[in-house]
Order: C-alpha cells, then sequence, then structure tokens
C-alpha cells in the first residue's frame, strides 16, 4: 500500500467507481429493454480487474472473459465507446460487430472480452510469445473464472507457458458459480495447488481487498516481466448479478447477494482504508463517484442517440466479394 | 530451374520468409524435434520432415517445439499474430482439428470483424491432409469444407509443388489467417521451382488445361489427376479445361463460371466427402449462375460418403481416381445438347 501515491488511489478508485457504475447502469438499461443481446455484469468483482491493471501499461495484453466489461475499463477502453459497442452503434469500440462479449481494443492491450469459456488462456500465451520474442518487455495477462479454469484449454496454457517460460500471469477469478453451478462442487483440488503442479507460482487472495489483489498482482507481473516465467492468483471473490442478466439466481442462498453487498463490498472496504488511514478525504472519493455517475449517464445518452450501423457495414472487416 | 520436391518447395518458402521477415516464427510438435531429449537436435523437423533445417539456422526461439496441446499452441499463434508476430503453426494432420477449433473458428478467424476491422491476425496454420497414406479414418480426411464454411479464414489448397511456395509465401504475408493445406501424397511429387522467392495471389484460380467440351474443377492432388484424363482425352477428340481453383476462400468463382459458360458442361472433382463439399458447393454456383448455358448435368466426382478405409484395396476404392473422373468427363461430354 505504501507504495501507492495519492494518484494512484484517485486512479483505482476512479476505476473501480467507473466500472460499478458501467455495470449497474447496464443492468438498468438492460432491464428496460434498450441493449440487445446478452450481458454478463462483473459488478462486485472490480478490485480484482483494477487491482491487476493497475500494473499494466498499453504494450501489456489481457485476454477476458464474457464478464469483460471491467477488464475493458480496467484496461483503458474508452467507457463511451464501449457503452456505444452493447448498444451495437455504428461508432462502438468494435462498430457494433462485437457487442458485450466481444468487445476488444488491441490498441490499449485488450485483447477481446470472450464468448468462449476458456478462449483466452491460449491467446494469451501468444501474446506473451509476441512480448519475448520481440523483447517488448511486456508481459501478458489472462482473466479466466472458476468455470474457465476446468476447460482444457486453460490448463494446457499452464504448461504451455510454463515450457515456453513466458512472461504469463493467470488470474483465475472465482464468483463461486460456473453459471448457476457452485464452485466448490465443480472444481478438483484447489486452484493454487494446479499452479504448483505446472510448476509455477501460485497465490490466493481475497477480491475484495483492492490492496490485497494489487501486491500479489505486482509480485507475479514483475516476475513475469523480469523472465521468471508464469503464475497464478486465484482471486476469490462474488458478483452481485446472475450468470447473465435475467438470471432469476434461485441456485443462490437467500438473501446471500444483499449480504454480500453489506459485509464484503470491495468499494466500501476500499473506502473504510483510505479514510480510516487518511490518505484520501470523503469528500474526495465522493467526488469520484460523482463523476463516474456522470460519466456513464453522458455515456448512455450518447448511446442511446447514437446511430445504428447500415447495410454497407455488414461486409466490411473481412474478405467477402460475394 | 532445379527439380524440387513439395516438401522441399514449402520448408524453402518457410527459409526465405524466415530470412526476410524476424517476426515470422514456426511451431509445433516436433517441429524441430528432440527438444528435452539427450540425442540429435532437429532430430525430426516435422513428423514428415517439412520444417527439417529451419532450427539449426533460426534457433530454437523462431522454431519452437511444442507440447502436444494442439488448442494451447494454435491458440497461442492467433494471439502471437494479434500482437505483432506472423506465426505459421503446425497441425500436424487436419483430423486433429476437432482438439482445437474453437482456437481457429471462433478465436483467430473471427477477430477482425468482431473487433471491427481494428485486429489482424497474421497467422498461418500449416496441415498435413488425404488419404492414400494407408493412415486410416483419423489421419486421411480432407476437411477443408469446414475450414472454407467459416467466414474470417482464409483456405489454401495446393496442387504442386510450384504452387506450394508460391502460395506459402503470399500465406506468411497475408494479414488474415490462412489454413494452408499439404497432401502428404504428394510431398515426394517433384517439379520446377524457382530459387527466388514469389507469390501467387488468392482467389485466382489456375487454368492448367484449356479445351472446349468440358470444364473440370479440380482440388489439391485432383488437379494432376485430371490433368492426365484432359491429356488422354485430347486425343480422342474431347477438350477439357482444367481449373485449379488454389484457394477455395476466396474462391475465383468467375473464371469457373466463364469457363462453364464456354464449355457448358462442368465436372468437380472433390476428394472430401460428397455432403456440403466443394463439389456441391461450385455445382450449386453454376446451377445458380450459367443455368441456361449448361448443356449436361453436372458431375461430381468424390469418395463415398464414409469415413476412410484402412484397407489398401478399400482405400483405393475410396479415392477419386483418373478413371472415375474420365468416365465423369465422357458422360458429360457424350450430352451434345
Amino acid at each position: 500500500m505504501l507504495q501507492l501515491s495519492r494518484d494512484d488511489l484517485v486512479h483505482a478508485y476512479t476505476q473501480m467507481c467507473t466500472i460499478r457504475e458501467f455495470e449497474e447502469r447496464v443492468h438498468t438499461e438492460f432491464a428496460g429493454g434498450g441493449i440487445p443481446g446478452f450481458v454478463h455484469l462483473y459488478a462486485g468483482e472490480e478490485a480484482s480487474g483494477v487491482g491487476v491493471c493497475m500494473h499494466l501499461a498499453d504494450k501489456d495484453c489481457i485476454g477476458s472473459t464474457h464478464r469483460g466489461h471491467g477488464h475493458c475499463i480496467a484496461k483503458g477502453c474508452d467507457p463511451i465507446a464501449m457503452m456505444k459497442e452493447i448498444y451495437g452503434r455504428r461508432d462502438g469500440l468494435c462498430g457494433g460487430k462485437g457487442g458485450s462479449m466481444h468487445i476488444a481494443d488491441l490498441s490499449k492491450g485488450m485483447m477481446g472480452a470472450n464468448g468462449i469459456v476458456g478462449g483466452g488462456p491460449p491467446l494469451i500465451c501468444g501474446a506473451a510469445l509476441t512480448a519475448k520474442t520481440l523483447k517488448t518487455g511486456g508481459v501478458a495477462v489472462c482473466f479466466v473464472g472458476d468455470g474457465g479454469s476446468n476447460q482444457g484449454t486453460t490448463l494446457e496454457s499452464y504448461n504451455l507457458a510454463k515450457v515456453w517460460n513466458l512472461p504469463a500471469v493467470f488470474v483465475v477469478e472465482d464468483n463461486g458459480y460456473a453459471e448457476s453451478t457452485a464452485a466448490v462442487w465443480s472444481v478438483g483440488g484447489s486452484q493454487v495447488k494446479r499452479a504448483e503442479a505446472f510448476g509455477m507460482p501460485g497465490v490466493q487472495v481475497d477480491g475484495h481487498d483492492f490492496f490485497a489483489v494489487y501486491e500479489a498482482a505486482g509480485e507475479a507481473i514483475s516476475r513475469a516481466r523480469d523472465g521468471g516465467g508464469p503464475s497464478l492468483i486465484h482471486v476469490k471473490l462474488n458478483r452481485y448479478y446472475g450468470h447473465f442478466e435475467g438470471d432469476a439466481q434461485t441456485y443462490r442462498g437467500e438473501g446471500e447477494v444483499e449480504e454480500l453487498r453489506d459485509s464484503v463490498d470491495c468499494l466500501t472496504a476500499f473506502r473504510q482504508r483510505v479514510t480510516e488511514t487518511s490518505l484520501l478525504e470523503p469528500a474526495r472519493l465522493d467526488e469520484i463517484e460523482a463523476e463516474a455517475k456522470a460519466l456513464i449517464d453522458k455515456a448512455v445518452a450518447e448511446s442511446v442517440a447514437a446511430p445504428a450501423p447500415t447495410e454497407a457495414d455488414l461486409l466490411t472487416d473481412v474478405y467477402v466479394k460475394y | 530451374m532445379a527439380k524440387k520436391s513439395f516438401r522441399q518447395a514449402v520448408n524453402e518458402a518457410l527459409a526465405q520468409e524466415m530470412r526476410r521477415d524476424p517476426t515470422v516464427v514456426v511451431m509445433g510438435e516436433d517441429n524441430a524435434g528432440g527438444m528435452g531429449a539427450p540425442g540429435e537436435d532437429d532430430a525430426w523437423g516435422g513428423v514428415l520432415g517439412v520444417t527439417k533445417g529451419l532450427m539449426p539456422e533460426f534457433g530454437r526461439d523462431r522454431v519452437l517445439d511444442t507440447p502436444i496441446s494442439e488448442s494451447a499452441f494454435i491458440g497461442a499463434a492467433a494471439g502471437a499474430a494479434a500482437t505483432g508476430l506472423r506465426p505459421v503453426a503446425e497441425l500436424m494432420f487436419v483430423d486433429f482439428m476437432g482438439v482445437c477449433f474453437d482456437q481457429i473458428f471462433n478465436q483467430a478467424g473471427k477477430f477482425r470483424y468482431m473487433f471491427g476491422g481494428k485486429a489482424v491476425t497474421p497467422m498461418v496454420v500449416r496441415t498435413m491432409f488425404g488419404a492414400g497414406f494407408r493412415a486410416a479414418s483419423q489421419h486421411s480426411q480432407c476437411l477443408y469444407p469446414i475450414f472454407t464454411h467459416t467466414p474470417g479464414l482464409k483456405v489454401v489448397i495446393p496442387s504442386s509443388p510450384y504452387e506450394a511456395k508460391g502460395l506459402m509465401i503470399q500465406s506468411i504475408r497475408d494479414d488474415d489467417p490462412v489454413i494452408f493445406f499439404e497432401h502428404k501424397v504428394m510431398y515426394d511429387d517433384e517439379e520446377e521451382v524457382p530459387d527466388e522467392p514469389y507469390t501467387i495471389p488468392f482467389g485466382e484460380a489456375n487454368v492448367t488445361r484449356e479445351g472446349d467440351d468440358v470444364t473440370v474443377v479440380a482440388i489439391g492432388r485432383m488437379v494432376g489427376f485430371a490433368n492426365q484424363v484432359a491429356d488422354k482425352l485430347e486425343g480422342e477428340g474431347i477438350g477439357c479445361t482444367v481449373i485449379d481453383p488454389r484457394t477455395t476462400s476466396p474462391l475465383d468463382e468467375d473464371s469457373i463460371l466463364e469457363s462453364v459458360e464456354e464449355t457448358g458442361r462442368l465436372v468437380v472433382v472433390d476428394e472430401s466427402n460428397p455432403r456440403c463439399n466443394l463439389a456441391t458447393d461450385i455445382a450449386a454456383l453454376a446451377a445458380e449462375n450459367v443455368f441456361d448455358a449448361l448443356k449436361a448435368p453436372i458431375r461430381k466426382v468424390t469418395p463415398p460418403h464414409t469415413p476412410v478405409p484402412f484397407a489398401p484395396e478399400l482405400e483405393d476404392l475410396y479415392i477419386p481416381s483418373p478413371e472415375k473422373i474420365e468416365a465423369a468427363v465422357r458422360d458429360v461430354a457424350g450430352h451434345r445438347a
């Protein structure tokens, strides 16, 4: 915590609040029928994406999941262009061709949310290989869920990253549920022991604690950058919404989410920590929250008003000539 | 000009592109071989020796041996391509697409479109295909129709050593993911191949024989068979135009349709299984666009709709043969509308 400057703390809280506000608004707007398709919300998990991505620059790459909005914002994607993408607008981050599950911005090192569970880890091995081969000094980080941790692609990628000694970090965001199936049932063994089995360091952290994530990620990312090879971070956290919007979540315990919001919310914990230690003043934190709200209000308003793609856009960005 | 085998042609293309462009890397199972083992380095150079000699010249950092983990390393090739390398990954046999197809068709093949044109994925997947090696059901399939079906992928099927070199160099320089099919029975085929690098553009068919009576579109190894048939029948007064599309995606529709308009007869020879294959696709293309020019029913020469059998007697019956092509050409030529 000591290495975090006031500016760092402001940045961290701004990012976390922006993600929370973004997701709460997507929840509301989706329920109101304004957003097509499927969305999977990251609310509750903000400390993980931000705690990890605070250590990354544009030259560093991340791979994400279907629950990717938070990773995008944490990696520096423009929230307004993201919102437009989720609305399927022509000037969305991917021209309205990607949508929520495929938002990407390669210029920011964001290699895409991913509609395929376990789709990202092999790609991140490739990004890490590029960094290593071209000696860019970059690292590649893959976020994968507890569900994705059971895919063969993920386990194969642990092995490949190890045997190629890649500058890669695997962040298993364990929110307790793969869709509706509990991680305590679906994950054999432990995430950390899986890492150890592949010969890489693994550590479990409390994903509600920004500072714990920040510290663990800093260590793993430094090791990767210094040629020490891959690591795994098992982040224990919770999601506040369903697998997708519209999920009635009947598989969760009664009052589970309310209890989580009251007791382990990562924004509340951050606020408490920095005010108790007098690092940031409550008024400054209030200001950040208000700025985040204003930004997302603007994003939604612009997205609603933005033009849809036209028929001419259907055939661009692919080689078709038919 | 020196004669070179199909194997040498591909190897030369890889070596020349690796010399020209330091971002080109090669990866796959046993591409050098002997990694971590006590014996010889570059022990294999690929299971059939196509990448032999690359590791001694370019080193282990650019000729990467991999664990037997196709999902991981084909996906790594996609990720590396999206971030600045030009990987050539070897999927040893195309039959193994089943263990890594997600990384090809949902990841690499979709990036450019799905990310609104902001990503390129200049990767090549080299893969062996085709029957005739007595390798049976799981090492003998064609499967290029499945890749051709997927927008975002380019599909290249060279029919000779000369074609293989020029198309491989083009594949490496292309900014889209390319699936490059190497017929395993053709590796020792030889013909004159220039020493210097050259490219053959995608989507431009090659007309290997010209004749007025029948258009024969053939793919990969079938091009040589079609040429044999054309040469034989020319002496009998049946003129065949043989068209090698070279790439099934993009497909040079114009060359095929223009030829069928002139001859009025079409035979398509395709070594892949007949349901939803290229023969079906090309037949539909002609029926839809130049129906009035047709003087005879379109004929397809394909294997039966079965897995590739093991017994040599059965496998030989399975593969479209020059005799079957000849029979089809004679049949359509007999329709004198």
